[in-house]
């Protein structure tokens, strides 16, 4: 653990993750304005009434921006542990049980494997009659868990014939507390990785599926910014901040998701270590 | 050997799970797909239309679901996919086949290159752990692969090839130019921005994961021999950590080439370009489903293919694998 907040990578990670969740919890107090209120006017420049000016809609970009933190961060965080967690279940189930369960377990890993993620994601989601945030967590977590699940279940076998294991295994206790007792905890720095790492791609997929417009247009997003900005040629009329900084939000929230990725992957892993 | 046909089998596997995905994908829908389809377009579909709607999904209400999937299967096997919607009435094979190749281009260049720079760079930076290289590219790295490609090809579409002209705004190829020798200049040019943006944003992943597989090398005992003999720096480099540690580049092709794909729909929307993943998303935009079901399909199978070839490579590459059979 003190090796973790002595990595300069999870520390900057770290940063930029707290920094955008008080924007999220306190957009209401910096935000100017409501996000939704449309009653400005439109395609209004820079100015300081509207630090970022209003889009086609009459929306204050600012606001926006502020608000759009929200659904990043949450599908980010959500959809993230529910793919790691899909992950675990079907990693160490498939790598301590063994037999004919992980025969067919790693069988399904490796078909999703193969299958493009954000492929079947954006076909799933055009077959949908609606679509929001949770039905993007739900896909996600749907196509998006083989990598981790292939990288766990390497771990478990690999834990599986260790001695402690062995030993638990003589004392007679049972095998899920073995799961649960010692295998789990003992994988707990890749599983924390995996959650990064899902995360990270939860982040993009959602903004690249909205900026697509196969999300819910009418919400408050980095995505759905970028998809207003984009079929209302907010560039084209000079407002090239409105394309630059909801990017440049996602780009950074994803970085932040990828330092801890790596920097936990440096600290837990034993052939990574320095010595 | 073993492994080559555990490989073939779960190649096949794939390629009937995603048929079979196909097939109850639109089922899944709340109501029958074709009458939703008339809902939408509200009478102004043909009953030729119709008729092709019927071929593409296998569905018609006189047979059961079991001999509608025989049918289909049937019909996608001698490659017939039915006729476009939006495109009524190209048929969806031809779409395929006159986009398929711009996007093969593309992604292959973007995976080829992609790899082979990332790669280089990451071999030097795990050898040369914790210097400024090392200290720079990891944070670069993470950065590029956490950059959404879409916004990236945007500022490049606005800033490279509208303020500055230095590109073609859109499209595959001059609009006077033919598909010829002549042309080659016009479809390079109007190549360059949606291929270096994809490149860019599959780089940083080939980085980091052959940094942490250089650097987990050298902790093996063959590393430390190497040196012990008293083998030049660059032998040890070269022969014998960069040969061991390439390997697990290769098991992560599959995910790897999944990403470049999902990257292609993005940069061949934002450029307009007349690739596969521009038609799947027109054909998504526009609920096209027979031409989102041949499109589909066919990604997955081209996929296929090339991780195919990408475990062919692997077991030439590393000897273990053809002797234990164990992947």
């Amino acid at each position: 653990m003190r090796a973790f907040f002595s990595n300069r990578l999870a520390m900057v990670g770290l940063g930029i993750l707290v920094f955008f969740g008080l924007v999220a919890l306190l957009a209401p107090y910096i935000a100017p304005y409501s996000p939704t209120d449309i009653n400005f006017t439109p395609m209004l420049p820079v100015s300081a009434n509207h630090l970022l000016g209003t889009t086609s809609q009459g929306n204050d970009i600012f606001s926006q921006l502020i608000y759009g933190a929200r659904a990043s961060l949450f599908v980010g965080l959500v959809a993230g542990a529910i793919m790691a967690m899909v992950q675990l279940v079907m990693g160490v189930f498939s790598g301590y049980v063994g037999g004919w369960t992980d025969a067919v377990l790693s069988t399904i890993v490796n078909v999703f494997l193969v299958v493009p993620g954000l492929v079947l994601l954006i076909i799933i989601a055009a077959y949908l009659p609606q679509r929001g945030l949770t039905t993007i967590i739900v896909i996600l977590a749907v196509t998006g868990w083989a990598w981790g699940a292939r990288v766990l279940r390497a771990q478990a076998i690999s834990l599986r014939d260790r001695p402690f294991v062995e030993a638990a295994r003589m004392s007679g206790e049972g095998r899920w507390r073995i799961v649960l007792g010692h295998i789990v905890p003992n994988m707990f720095g890749v599983i924390a990785a995996n959650f990064f790492g899902a995360a990270l791609y939860a982040v993009l997929a959602e903004a690249g599926l909205e900026f697509l417009g196969l999300g819910n247009i009418n919400s408050v997003t980095w995505g759905t910014m970028l998809y207003w900005a984009e079929n209302g040629d907010a560039v084209l009329m000079g407002q090239w901040l409105y394309l630059l900084l909801p990017g440049l939000c996602i780009l950074l929230l994803g970085t932040a998701f990828g330092l801890l990725n790596f920097a936990v992957d440096q600290v837990a892993n034993p052939r990574l270590r320095r010595n | 050997m073993r492994f080559l046909l555990r490989r073939l089998l779960i190649l096949l596997l794939t390629g009937w799970a995603a048929l079979t995905l196909n097939f109850i994908l639109p089922r899944l829908m709340p109501g029958n797909p074709i009458e939703a389809m008339l809902a939408r377009y509200q009478g102004k579909l043909s009953p030729q239309a119709v008729g092709a709607l019927e071929i593409a999904f296998g569905l018609n209400t006189r047979q059961s679901a079991i001999s509608q999937y025989f049918t289909y299967f049937g019909h996608t096997l001698t490659g017939n996919f039915g006729t476009s919607i939006s495109y009524y009435p190209t048929k969806v094979s031809t779409i395929i086949a006159s986009s398929l190749p711009w996007t093969i281009g593309l992604v292959g260049f973007a995976t080829i290159i992609a790899f082979v720079v990332g790669t280089a760079l990451g071999a030097v930076a795990g050898w040369r752990r914790g210097s400024r290289l090392d200290k720079v590219a990891v944070p670069f790295s993470v950065m590029l692969s956490a950059m959404p490609v879409f916004w990236i090809s945007l500022l490049a579409l606005y800033f490279l090839a509208f303020r500055l002209n230095w590109f073609p705004i859109s499209g595959g190829i001059g609009t006077s130019q033919s598909m010829s020798i002549s042309g080659i200049g016009s479809i390079i040019s109007h190549a360059a921005l949606p291929a270096i943006t994809l490149t860019l944003v599959n780089v940083g992943g080939w980085v980091l994961l052959m940094r942490n597989s250089t650097v987990s090398v050298l902790g093996e005992d063959f590393v430390k021999f190497g040196r012990s003999k008293g083998l030049p720096e660059r032998v040890v480099a070269y022969h014998y950590a960069a040969r061991n540690a390439i390997l697990p580049n290769f098991t992560a092709f599959a995910m790897a080439l999944g990403f470049v794909v999902a990257g292609a729909i993005f940069t061949e929307y934002v450029f307009s370009y007349p690739g596969i993943a521009y038609y799947l998303l027109q054909a998504v935009l526009s609920l096209d489903y027979p031409l989102i079901q041949g499109i589909f399909l066919v990604i997955v199978v081209v996929v296929l293919l090339a991780n195919f070839l990408a475990d062919m490579l692997y077991v030439v590459l590393d000897p273990r694998i053809r002797t234990e059979g164990r992947s």
